[in-house]
């Protein structure tokens, strides 16, 4: 196998251009999601999906003045934030994009084995094989994998499964202007990631946090991690993801027990004083 | 900012948390109405009624184990063509088969489903045509280890996602889904069987009924916030009549020994309670996912409490 390989999205330097989406539709030969105006932002993709599989969200916020002439952020909960936003706000932008998880919920109950892990350690669908059962889509902690519905199967990214075999790097991080997505093997993003970190507090932007970067959190680590400058779920990312088969032995421990009450009852009920209490009529 | 006294009184289960402009955090399950929860449904009175016949074969009561066997089969055929139709490729059905895979609910169900349909479907064809009786009770009794798997795997397999609600009921599901199918099978036994040899399905229908009752009301309390779709809304409304339709059904079935009237009465509450259990399980997954406040308070405040640890 060869080295385990990544993203990291730095989003401290995301402008928000929206190359990444493009390279990667164009690339993939994805189709078009249709023309959607959210009307929230300039962010009109709204969301990962079957056919999205870089995804720049926008988030704009805005100071509120308070009373006493000092600013708190846009949540309109006062200063406790670790953080101010300048009189002019300040916009986030991210590029959002399969984590490729290491423990990863929808390889792990894919039951076709069309989802499956490559010697660059990233999560690839093979769409020969997928059978649209759609059972990966809800078992994604962060939403991403989802099923085409005129052609029935799942879809996602694929961390250019081809482009990699072929010594290149994805499209994604090859058309970002700014490196703000870097690609390369996981261990040498996790140490330029933290000294990015680091580098960022020394400036006092101490609201700079790695997401996704340690292998301790609930999916093991994630092979695509982030440089957030505020709390995940403000990105739609999930706080603590944690890979859903993690509980897997305790279902099933659950449900045998369930499925011996089961049996019992219905023992009971043939083998008890069932048709004296029940019925008239009792066994011949 | 200034206080106003027109701003809306907090409410206690206002939960407080920040999103991507109120979008979903994780997707909304797939799975269409009324395939899957029909199928639930159809495999939950399948394995029951394989436990059944079983039963009702080593009890001396032939014409119970014919009507449960043949209830077994048609309930996991019906089931199988559901999940078939319900496939974004159909036609790719047996890839269900390429591979064992016990990190998959699915794959493992695929299995056992298959299991539970061959054997089924040879138990009721021997009573049936009366070939090979002694093949065909012992494909019956195999079902008695495939039926009760038949009638609960469906419980992991909507437990192991990231829905909020499915999830977290990774305890009560399987009860409420072993109810149900109790139930269920009792139901479509009592309807189909002559009144003096249905004594035992009547204790079925009438046990199942109140342990999908009490399952479903530990779901609806045990789970706080996450618990919130199985209450609110259309699976809320759902469950609330599935609720009502099980419990009566199976006081009723208590009775159901005395008069033809009653019996038709609780097997279609305990039928209509089930499927009605089914539809808002399916449902409340849909809600759970379409909010993230579901997603996000509980993992912020597993963060926060570590944090302070």
């Amino acid at each position: 196998m060869a080295e385990r390989m990544g993203f990291f999205t730095d989003t401290s330097i995301c402008i928000g251009c929206k190359a990444c989406e493009v390279a990667c539709k164009e690339w993939n030969q994805l189709p078009d999601d249709g023309f959607v105006f959210e009307a929230t932002s300039y962010d009109n993709t709204g969301a990962l999906g079957a056919s999205t599989w870089r995804h720049v969200a926008f988030i704009e916020q805005q100071p509120v003045w308070t009373a006493d002439g000092t600013t708190g952020d846009g949540d309109g909960d006062g200063g406790e934030k670790p953080f101010q936003i300048g009189p002019d706000g300040r916009w986030l932008m991210s590029s959002d994009v399969c984590k490729h998880c290491t423990n990863a919920g929808c390889l792990d109950v894919c039951p076709t084995g069309a989802l499956f892990r490559t010697e660059f350690g990233t999560v690839v669908v093979q769409s020969d094989i997928c059978n649209g059962c759609g059972y990966c889509v809800p078992a994604c902690p962060f939403g991403v994998i989802a099923r085409r519905e005129d052609d029935g199967r799942a879809w996602k990214c694929t961390m250019c499964y081809d482009r990699l075999r072929g010594g290149l790097e994805p499209a994604c991080a090859k058309a970002c202007p700014t490196d703000s997505i870097q690609f390369g093997p996981l261990d040498e993003l996790r140490e330029r990631a933290a000294a990015r970190v680091a580098e960022l507090h020394a400036l006092g932007r101490t609201e700079a946090r790695l997401y996704g970067e340690s292998p301790d959190d609930g999916v093991g680590g994630m092979g695509a991690f982030f440089l957030l400058l505020d709390e995940p779920e403000v990105y739609g990312l999930p706080p603590d993801p944690v890979v859903p088969t993690r509980n897997l032995p305790a279902m099933w421990r659950w449900a045998g027990a369930a499925a011996l009450t089961m049996a019992g009852a219905v023992a009971l009920s043939f083998l008890g004083s069932s048709d004296r209490l029940l019925g008239r009529g009792g066994p011949r | 900012m200034t206080s106003s006294t027109r701003e809306r009184e907090p409410r206690l289960d206002d939960a407080e948390f920040r999103s991507y402009y109120g979008r979903p955090v994780i997707k909304r399950p797939i799975w269409h109405v009324p395939h899957m929860p029909a199928y639930l449904y159809l495999g939950g009175l399948s394995g029951a009624s394989s436990l059944m016949a079983v039963l009702a074969r080593a009890t001396g009561r032939p014409r119970l184990a014919r009507t449960t066997r043949i209830a077994a089969a048609a309930g996991a055929a019906g089931g199988t063509v559901l999940l078939i139709a319900e496939l974004g490729r159909p036609t790719r059905f047996l890839n269900m088969l390429r591979m064992f895979k016990p990190s998959s609910p699915m794959s493992v169900g695929s299995w056992i489903l298959a299991a539970q349909g061959g054997l089924s479907a040879a138990a009721a064809a021997s009573a049936v045509t009366g070939i090979l009786p002694a093949a065909g009770d012992a494909a019956a009794l195999a079902t008695a280890v495939t039926g009760p798997l038949t009638a609960t795997y469906t419980a992991v397999l909507v437990a192991d996602t990231a829905v909020p609600a499915w999830h977290a009921g990774y305890r009560e599901l399987p009860f409420l889904f072993a109810g149900s199918a109790l139930a269920s099978a009792g139901a479509v036994a009592m309807l189909t069987t002559p009144r003096a040899d249905a004594g035992p399905a009547r204790a079925v229908a009438a046990l199942g009924a109140a342990a999908e009752t009490a399952a479903a009301t530990m779901l609806e309390r045990r789970l706080g916030l996450v618990g919130e779709p199985y209450r609110e809304g259309r699976a809320g409304r759902l469950l609330s009549a599935a609720r009502a339709l099980s419990a009566g059904g199976g006081l009723l079935a208590l009775l159901a020994g005395r008069s033809r009237a009653a019996t038709v009465a609780s097997g279609l509450a305990l039928t209509a309670g089930a499927l009605c259990t089914r539809f808002g399980i399916l449902e409340a997954g849909r809600a759970s996912a379409a909010d993230p406040k579901y997603t996000v308070v509980p993992q912020r405040e597993r963060l926060d409490a570590s944090a302070v640890r």
